[in-house]
This record gives C-alpha cells, sequence and structure tokens, in this order.
C-alpha cells in the first residue's frame, strides 16, 4: 500500500511534474553551477555572468518549447507535484516572460557593470533565485505554494537591495524592505491558515467549492462566522500581495528600496516581482471566485478597485515632487501597479456577475489585458531603468537635473528614454498605450454590472493626463535644457546602445507592428484563458 | 488613369515619415541640405495631395478610395484610409501649409537636424488624421502628432516655450483621454458581439443602415458620448473656455510651427466633430446643437475682444483664430429641428452652415497661416513684436507691408477675399437657426474689422519706424515673398471661385445631413418606444 503510494509518487513527479517544472530546474542548475564554479580553482575565473545568461536562455528555450506544447492543446490545465503546482498556458506565459526578462537583466548587468567579478557569483544566485520564486508564484496552485513563491522571491530581493554594500541608503532601503517584507509576510501566512483552517484545503483549485460546503444555505454572507473568518484570511493574504505589488497604502518600502538599491536591480524587482505577484492575485482571485461567494468577491474586486484608485492617484502626485530620477520611477511603478490592478478589479466584478456565462470573452480580455500591459510593462520600464543605470556610469548621478541636455551628448540615450516614458504615459504609437487601452476597456464593460467602474475608470484617465507632467519633465530636462558647460561626458559605446535601441525598439513595436501585437495579445488571450480553465474542470 | 488607393493613401501619409527617416542619417552641420531635402520632401507630399485631388470624383457622395488592410485584427483594428469631400480640402490645406512652413523654416537656427525630423513627422500624422476612417486609427495619428508638437514648441519656440508646450500637451491629452473614453463607449456597444472601430460603420449604425453592427448607442449613451468627444474636439479647435493653450503655445512656437497650428491643427478640432461626433451621435447632436451654436458665439465674440485687447502683435492673430473658429462651430451645429421634424428649408439651411463652416476652416488655414508668417517675417528682423513700438513699415518695406495688407484683408473677411464667403455662409444660415443669435455673430465681423484695421494702422502705417533694431529692417526677401505671394493668391482666388472648394464637398456634406436626419429620427424612434413602454 504504502510502496504503491511511494511508486506512483516518483512516477507522477517523474513522468509529469518534472518535465513541466525544467525551465525552473535550468535555473537551479545554474545556480549550483556557479557557486561551485567557486571552490575550483581553474574554473573560477571563469566570469559567472556568461554563466548565469547561458542558463536564463537555456530557461527561456525550455520555456518557449513548454508554449508551443501548450499551445497546441487549447485549455490545457494540469496539476503536478500532487496538486501544489499547476501548468497551464498562464503558468507557461510568465515562466517565458520572467527568464526573458532575466535574461535583459543578467544583460543589463554585464553592460553597466555592477556587479564586479568578485560579488557576482553571490548576485547572480540571488538574481536566478529571486526568479524561481516569481515562476512558482504565478503556477502555485495551493496556498502554501502561493507562500512558498513569495518568500522566495522576496528573501532574495531583500538582499539584491542592499547589494550597494558600501552605502548607506542601500543598507537602509534593504533593512526598510526586511522589516516590511517580514511583517507583510507574518500577516499572509496567518490568512492563510484561517482560510485553509476554515476551509480544510489549501488547494486552490477547491476553495471555491468548499465555500460553497461551509456556506449554511449556499450563500456565503458575513453573517456567518466562518464566511468572516475567510473574508478575514483574504485580505490578510492581500495585505502581502499589496505588499509585493506596493500597493498604497503598503507601498513605503517601494521608494525608498528603489533609490538605495543599483538601478538594474530596481529594474528587476518593478517588473519580474510585479509580474509574479500579479500572477498569483489572479489565480488567488480566480479561485476564490464562485457561485456561493459572487457577492462577497464582487465587493472585493470593488474594494481592489478602489485601491487601484488611491494607488495610482498617490502614485502619481507623490512623483512630481521628486528630484532623483529612480524615487521618481519607484513612484511611478506605484501608479502603474494602480492602473494594472483596474484589470484583476474589472474581472472580479465580471466575473462574479450573474452574467458571467455571457461575458466570458469580456473576462479573458481582462486577464488578457494585465498580461499585455505586463509584457509592454517589461520593455518600457527596464528601458527606462537602463537608461538611468547607463548614464550614472559616466556622471555617477541620478538626479534629474543632471540629466540636463542629455540628447546633445547621446541623442541615442536620450530617443529611447523618451520613447520608454510616453510608453509609460500610454500614448500611442508605444506598446503603453495598447496595454491600458485594453485594460480601460474592460474596466468600461465592467461598468455595465456597477457603477463604481464607471468612476474607476475615469480616476485612471484622469491619472494618465496627472503622470503626463512628471515623466515630461525628465524629457524637457534631457532634451530642451542646455547641457551645462562642467558636466560630465557621457559616451555611449555602440553595444550598450544596441541594448537600449532593442528594448525601444520592442516598446515601439508591441504598439504598431501588425505581428507582434497581434502575436502576443492573441498569446496573452489564450493564457488568459487557460487560467479559468481550472475551474471549468473543477466544478 | 485611376491610382492605386493602397499606394496613394499611404504614401501620402508616410512619405514625409520616410524623408524624416532620411534625415536623420544625413549630416546635422550640412543645413542647406537638409531644408532643402525637407522641403521637397514637402513638395513631393503635396504633389501627391494635388494627384489626389485629380483623381478624386467630386460627383460621388461618400468615401472613395477606401484601403482596408488587417493591423490588429484580434482588436477589430484595422487600417483603414479613405477619402471624401470632407477631409479631400483638408490634405490638400495640409500639404500646401506644411510645404509652406518648410519654406518658412529657413528661419530656424539651430538644431537643423532634429527640427526637420520633427516637422516631418508631425505632416505624417496631420495627413494620418485626416485620412484614417478607423477610429483606432484615427486616435493613434492624432497622438503622433502631439509627440513632435511637444518638441518643437518646447525646442525652438520663444522664451517662455516650455510653459506653452506643456500647456498645450496637457490641455490635448486631457481631451484625448476623454476621446479614449468615447471611443471605449462606441466599440463596446457597436455590437453584441461584433465590435468595431471603423468609422463608417459605426455611423451606418447610428442610422440604423449598417450590415456589420446590430446595436447602436442608445439615445442617452449618445449625449455621454457626444459630450466627450466634443469636449476632446473643443480643446483642439479650440473654442472658449478651453481655448487658453492657444494663445500661449502659437505666440511661443516658432513661425513655421505656427503656421501649421493655426493652418492645419485647429482644423483637426472642426474635422473630428464633422467626422467622428456628429455622424457618430446624431441624438447627442441634435441635444447640444444649441448649446453648441451658443459656445461658438461666444468664442466668435470673445475672441475678438481679446484680440482687441492685445499689444503683442502674435497673441493678436492668436486671438483672431480663436474667434475665427468661433464661426466654424456655429456653422456646424445650426441643426435645427421644428417639434422633432427637419423640414427642407431648414436642412438646406444647415447645408449651407456645414459648407460655410468648412470653407471657413479652409479660408482660415491660408489667412492665419499667411499673418503668422508676415508676422514672423517681421520678426526676424527687429525680434520684438510689441504693436505700440511698430509704426511706419510701409515705407521701408512696400513690398511686405502690401502682401499683408492683402492677407490681413483675406481674414477681416473683405468680399474678394476667402474669409468672406465662410463668414457670410455661416450667419445666414444662422438667421434660419436663432435671429438673435445671427445678429451677434454678424456684429462679431465689425469687432473683427476693428482689431485687423486697428492692428495694420499700428504696424504698417505712420511716419516712421521708431521701435528698437531699426537699422536691420531690411525689404522681404524672394523666399518669404513667395511663401506670401502664394497664400494671398490662394485668398483672391479661394474669394472669388468658392466654388473650387465648394464643389468638392458638396456630396459629401449632403449626405451628411441626409446621414444625421437619418440618425436622429432612428434614436427617436428608440425613445418613443422606451416612452411606450414606460406607459
Amino acid at each position: 500500500m504504502f510502496h504503491d503510494l511511494i511508486e506512483k509518487l516518483i512516477d507522477n513527479t517523474l513522468e509529469t511534474s518534472l518535465g513541466h517544472f525544467y525551465p525552473e530546474l535550468v535555473l537551479s542548475v545554474t545556480i549550483v553551477l556557479m557557486l561551485l564554479c567557486r571552490l575550483f580553482p581553474i574554473i573560477d575565473r571563469f566570469p559567472t555572468a556568461l554563466l548565469a545568461i547561458g542558463g536564463a536562455v537555456t530557461a527561456t528555450i525550455a520555456s518557449w518549447s513548454q508554449l508551443s506544447g501548450v499551445q497546441a492543446s487549447p485549455g490545457f490545465s494540469e496539476t503536478f507535484f500532487t496538486g501544489l503546482m499547476i501548468q497551464d498556458m498562464f503558468s507557461v506565459y510568465f515562466r517565458l516572460f520572467l527568464s526573458l526578462f532575466l535574461v535583459l537583466t543578467i544583460a543589463l548587468t554585464i553592460l553597466s557593470g555592477i556587479p564586479d567579478a568578485e560579488d557576482a557569483p553571490d548576485f547572480y544566485t540571488l538574481l536566478l533565485g529571486a526568479t524561481i520564486g516569481m515562476m512558482i508564484m504565478a503556477s502555485a496552485n495551493n496556498l502554501l505554494m502561493l507562500f512558498i513563491g513569495v518568500e522566495m522571491a522576496s528573501v532574495p530581493s531583500y538582499a539584491m537591495v542592499g547589494f550597494l554594500k558600501g552605502r548607506k541608503s542601500s543598507s537602509e532601503a534593504a533593512l526598510k524592505y526586511v522589516v516590511y517584507g517580514a511583517g507583510a509576510a507574518g500577516v499572509m501566512l496567518y490568512g492563510i491558515s484561517l482560510i485553509a483552517g476554515v476551509l480544510g484545503t489549501g488547494d486552490m483549485s477547491l476553495l471555491a467549492e468548499r465555500l460553497r460546503v461551509v456556506t449554511e444555505d449556499g450563500v456565503a454572507g458575513l453573517g456567518d462566522a466562518e464566511i468572516r473568518l475567510v473574508a478575514l484570511g483574504t485580505m490578510l493574504v492581500m495585505v502581502g500581495l499589496a505588499f509585493k505589488l506596493s500597493l498604497v497604502p503598503f507601498h513605503f518600502w517601494c521608494p525608498d528600496a528603489f533609490e538605495g538599491a543599483s538601478a538594474e536591480v530596481g529594474g528587476f524587482l518593478s517588473v519580474a516581482s510585479k509580474a509574479g505577484a500579479f500572477g498569483l492575485l489572479v489565480r488567488f482571485c480566480v479561485s476564490l471566485s464562485g457561485p456561493s461567494s459572487a457577492e462577497l468577491m464582487t465587493a472585493f474586486g470593488i474594494g481592489l478597485g478602489v485601491i487601484a484608485m488611491i494607488t495610482m492617484t498617490f502614485g502619481n502626485l507623490a512623483a512630481y515632487a521628486q528630484s532623483n530620477i529612480k524615487r521618481m520611477l519607484a513612484y511611478s511603478t506605484i501608479a502603474h501597479a494602480g492602473y494594472m490592478l483596474m484589470a484583476v478589479s474589472a474581472m472580479l466584478v465580471m466575473q462574479n456577475s450573474d452574467q458571467a456565462a455571457s461575458l466570458r470573452q469580456e473576462i479573458n480580455a481582462c486577464v488578457g489585458g494585465l498580461l499585455y500591459y505586463l509584457a509592454v510593462y517589461l520593455f518600457m520600464n527596464l528601458g527606462a531603468f537602463a537608461v538611468v543605470a547607463l548614464i550614472r556610469n559616466y556622471t555617477f548621478s541620478e538626479e534629474i537635473d543632471s540629466y540636463a541636455g542629455m540628447v546633445k551628448e547621446s541623442p541615442a540615450l536620450a530617443i529611447c528614454m523618451m520613447f520608454c516614458l510616453f510608453s509609460l504615459i500610454g500614448m500611442p504609437p508605444f506598446g503603453g498605450f495598447f496595454g491600458k487601452l485594453m485594460i480601460f476597456g474592460s474596466v468600461y464593460k465592467a461598468g455595465d454590472l456597477h457603477w463604481s467602474m464607471y468612476v474607476l475608470l475615469s480616476v485612471g484617465g484622469l491619472n494618465t493626463v496627472f503622470s503626463l507632467v512628471y515623466y515630461i519633465r525628465v524629457l524637457k530636462t534631457m532634451i530642451i535644457d542646455e547641457r551645462p558647460a562642467d558636466s560630465r561626458r557621457v559616451r555611449l559605446p555602440s553595444l550598450e546602445g544596441a541594448y537600449i535601441g532593442l528594448l525601444a525598439a520592442f516598446v515601439l513595436l508591441l504598439g504598431c507592428a501588425p505581428l507582434i501585437a497581434e502575436g502576443l495579445s492573441v498569446m496573452a488571450g489564450q493564457a488568459a484563458n487557460s487560467v479559468f480553465a481550472v475551474l471549468a474542470s473543477s466544478r | 488613369m485611376s491610382p492605386n488607393p493602397d499606394i496613394l493613401l499611404s504614401l501620402i501619409i508616410f512619405a514625409p515619415a520616410i524623408g524624416a527617416f532620411f534625415i536623420a542619417f544625413m549630416d546635422g552641420r550640412a543645413v542647406d541640405q537638409l531644408r532643402g531635402f525637407a522641403f521637397l520632401t514637402t513638395v513631393f507630399t503635396f504633389a501627391l495631395t494635388i494627384y489626389l485631388y485629380l483623381s478624386f470624383d467630386p460627383e460621388a457622395a461618400g468615401m472613395q478610395m477606401v484601403v482596408v488592410k488587417d493591423w490588429i485584427p484580434s482588436w477589430n483594428v484595422y487600417y483603414r484610409l479613405g477619402v471624401d469631400g470632407i477631409s479631400l480640402p483638408l490634405v490638400l490645406l495640409t500639404g500646401l501649409v506644411s510645404m509652406l512652413a518648410a519654406l518658412a523654416s529657413w528661419s530656424i537656427n539651430k538644431l537643423h537636424k532634429g527640427y526637420f525630423i520633427l516637422f516631418l513627422l508631425l505632416e505624417s500624422g496631420m495627413m494620418g488624421v485626416f485620412l484614417s476612417l478607423d477610429f483606432f486609427l484615427f486616435y493613434v495619428f492624432w497622438e503622433v502628432m502631439l509627440l513632435p508638437m511637444y518638441f518643437l514648441i518646447g525646442v525652438w519656440g520663444g522664451p517662455r516655450k516650455e510653459y506653452a508646450a506643456i500647456k498645450f500637451f496637457l490641455y490635448t491629452l486631457a481631451g484625448s483621454v476623454l476621446m479614449l473614453i468615447a471611443m471605449l463607449m462606441l466599440y463596446f456597444t457597436s455590437g453584441a458581439q461584433e465590435h468595431s472601430f471603423n468609422l463608417i460603420e459605426l455611423a451606418k449604425v447610428a442610422a440604423g443602415s449598417s450590415t456589420e453592427l446590430s446595436v447602436a448607442l442608445s439615445p442617452s449613451m449618445q449625449i455621454t458620448a457626444f459630450v466627450l468627444l466634443f469636449i476632446g474636439f473643443a480643446i483642439k479647435m479650440p473654442v472658449v473656455p478651453v481655448h487658453t493653450w492657444l494663445p500661449d503655445a502659437h505666440v511661443e512656437a516658432p513661425t513655421p510651427i505656427s503656421m501649421i497650428l493655426a493652418g492645419v491643427l485647429l482644423k483637426m478640432g472642426g474635422y473630428g466633430i464633422i467626422r467622428i461626433a456628429f455622424p457618430l451621435c446624431p441624438w447627442g447632436t441634435q441635444a447640444a446643437a444649441w448649446v453648441l451654436v451658443a459656445i461658438g458665439v461666444v468664442s466668435l465674440i470673445y475672441g475678438a475682444f481679446a484680440a482687441l485687447a492685445q499689444t503683442d502683435f502674435k497673441r493678436l492673430v492668436a486671438y483672431s483664430s480663436v474667434s475665427h473658429m468661433g464661426y466654424v462651430l456655429i456653422g456646424l451645429a445650426v441643426w435645427k429641428m421644428n417639434e422633432g421634424v427637419t423640414d427642407a428649408h431648414s436642412a438646406n439651411m444647415w447645408n449651407m452652415g456645414i459648407s460655410g463652416a468648412m470653407f471657413q476652416m479652409i479660408a482660415h488655414g491660408v489667412s492665419s497661416a499667411g499673418m503668422f508668417f508676415m508676422v514672423g517675417v517681421i520678426y526676424d528682423r527687429v525680434h520684438h513684436r510689441n504693436l505700440n513700438e511698430f509704426g511706419g513699415l510701409m515705407g521701408k518695406m512696400p513690398l511686405y507691408s502690401g502682401l499683408s495688407a492683402g492677407i490681413f484683408f483675406a481674414g477681416l473677411g473683405l468680399p474678394g477675399l476667402c474669409g468672406f464667403i465662410g463668414e457670410v455662409f455661416v450667419v445666414l444660415s444662422t438667421w434660419n437657426f436663432s435671429k438673435a443669435l445671427a445678429i451677434v455673430a454678424a456684429s462679431g465681423v465689425i469687432l473683427t474689422a476693428g482689431y485687423i484695421l486697428w492692428a495694420l494702422q499700428r504696424v504698417y502705417l505712420g511716419a516712421e519706424y521708431k521701435g528698437p533694431h531699426a537699422e536691420e529692417i531690411t525689404p522681404i526677401n524672394t523666399r518669404e515673398a513667395a511663401v506670401a505671394s502664394v497664400l494671398l493668391a490662394l485668398a483672391i482666388i479661394l474669394g472669388v471661385f468658392p466654388n473650387i472648394i465648394f464643389s468638392m464637398m458638396n456630396g459629401s456634406i449632403t449626405e451628411l445631413v441626409n446621414h444625421m436626419q437619418a440618425g436622429y429620427e432612428h434614436a427617436a424612434t428608440v425613445v418613443n418606444q422606451q416612452l411606450q413602454a414606460m406607459r
């Protein structure tokens, strides 16, 4: 009996689970190799960065091959590791997204020279480790994995923020991040224990069903003590996720961490860690949505909408006053988290309405829009941070004022920055516009069901206008202002120029190239579709 | 020989952008080559628009040379272009004004390469706005135009350039966001499953005659959508009270950019209203008609009074634009219904109003571009624009003063020049709509005459020039004279043979009027049904 069980487990692991998990395995092997290399005198000279980027490229190729496999069978969804994780188009999309992003980040660190050869193994270990954590977040199918994923992504992030060891601000930032993160993690764990305790399972695909079972009359209302506990637990889990997403009021770590950390790390955290957290948030929200919890989850969705409004307004307004570009970008990150949260909010409102069946396409579009936005966000935000990192290497300054007249020193850099920032504003023909349009469209559609979505939409629109001022201030400084005579020279070697140019080109192409934009939006749509497949199969 | 529309229309839009691409690889120090190449690009584009005009069939109503290509089909976004009698004159105007502005760009004295790249991208954006038939595409071009404009004002502008540039950008972006929301409304309500951005189909569905789409906007939604669209376009147009970006932007922009701003960009507001806001929301239009006419009259009078109060020559011209665009809005909106039914007389009057408004847009494009150019010419010499320090230019620059007088008279609306036709048509059609408003609108002509004649007197007449830099006043050179005489010649030709423009757009405007009535009736039946259901 017991023997059979073990046999089955081994079979399942070898035949299914590891097959789904191998991009993560590739990264894990790379980490081990990087650490081992140091032990042997002959190969310890081998540049770790190359090893790291090799691993990341392999993981990207592995994810790509998974993608074509999953695309072949639409609606494919399979749990693995005995139901702890789930493999579907959504997980694969995130895996591909994160590993591609990892490649780009490592390439940036190679170009900008942070970290030095001595620290490289430590840094890349942390970087790869955090990425594995984020991949786990996006494919978690159990509350336990949710927690493990978040922590696995967070702990290396703390260390990376404090990686500039000599700098006081860096250590301070890391400490703030750790303390805040630890608090959020504790709260989240408590929330998980409440949910799992009441519902008797951590399996996310069963949550909605169990929720129906524990209610007396099939409709979950707050009058029921057990439902109250679950609602409390959900909110506590949301605290943890809000911390990862830097939503107001759990955003305090974000500006400090970004200012203290190097721009490379800032770029990584702002994109990857958000992406993972959004993947997780979508899965978590979908898992709790069911016929019995419709009312509660609609309220939750509207609550998220309110948080989204506050977050983007706060982020945009606070960014006005910043003179440090990394701090400004940190607030811009907060604002963008707000934009993206709009999609989740609209999804919840539609998914839990009585018209959910007829709105299938629109509900998919919410998640599809979010995924598209994330993909564009990767390029535009990383592009902006990369420009900051490269300029820092020449001028040793990250103040916006020190960018004055940059266009005369290095037109390419200024133009790439222009592409990225215009895309962040959401101007066509750049990719940011398309992402924003898809999300606004979903929110508009959800407005049919609840008026608050119209409010959300108008606040989103208003924020687009707000955000113009501080983004354009950077461009004004770079392009319109005169370069002071005594400022340091900025040269742009061809390789760095090519890197930035590549990012900027993608920002543009995702906005106007038919094949690329169409391809990505179809892919995002399929990925979105697959998240809901688990619901259909479990009921 | 009929041209291939795929190539012709796309080339009109993208030829300037291709030119900009080549300029990016040219040597930034070879200023003459840059200027020459940019100018040739605009000449080529203008020639293409002339070719478009020649192959256009003025007899046929509706869209011609329609191009449909997949762009991002999964969101129902298509690359749709086409031209009709409403967009064709504006396309021609854009080609012409851009060409003349390129010729006026000799006065730009720094960063020539960047300037001409942005200039040509701007022209691409403008052409795209006038030729797109897909709302999404329209919106993209509309925004694309903003980016170069911001830098053209911000880098090459006057002393308060940064303020003016950001103000321009903020106002227009705010309008665009409203337009975006309206766009989503129209997109999602255009059908149960078959959403579309196709402007033609969206217009048809509003009139109940679409074959592709099934559900029109409900009448109440039409009003919301119309208000959103109208605010977006009114900012661009601009009308009081959202006009305050205009004096700043026009004054701070370098001369050629002021020409484009006044000559073409302001027309986009009017064009947007007539191409999108009206046909897509006929019910909303009718509901708002009286307010629109009133806003138009207020702009007209307010702009004229503001122009009277200016001491800066360029600011005066800028406010005159606000005033003139008031006529456009009045002419567009004089749609009178008696008890919900349009009689043939009112329909004809409205037709006349729209024709007048369209003509006024073209005429204003010619005359205001000319006025800004004339201000620029004198500013290049004496480096100030203070009306009270001018005087006596007639003696020193006779040719310049003569050309200026002609162009300013065109702006004034002197019979025989282009400004007259539009104003008369608009005022006449307003009489049918509301006699009181017509009288107020007509009295605007007196104010216009007041500020223009007074300006002419202060600048050109008088015994002698006593202001600063008197020694630098040189007669107008050949290039400048060429730009001015082309504009003046056009002002005269259009004033004497207005039918050149009217014959182009008659068919399309009649179709628009019929369409709007059908749309109104369609919405009215829906409203009646709802009322029945409530009883």
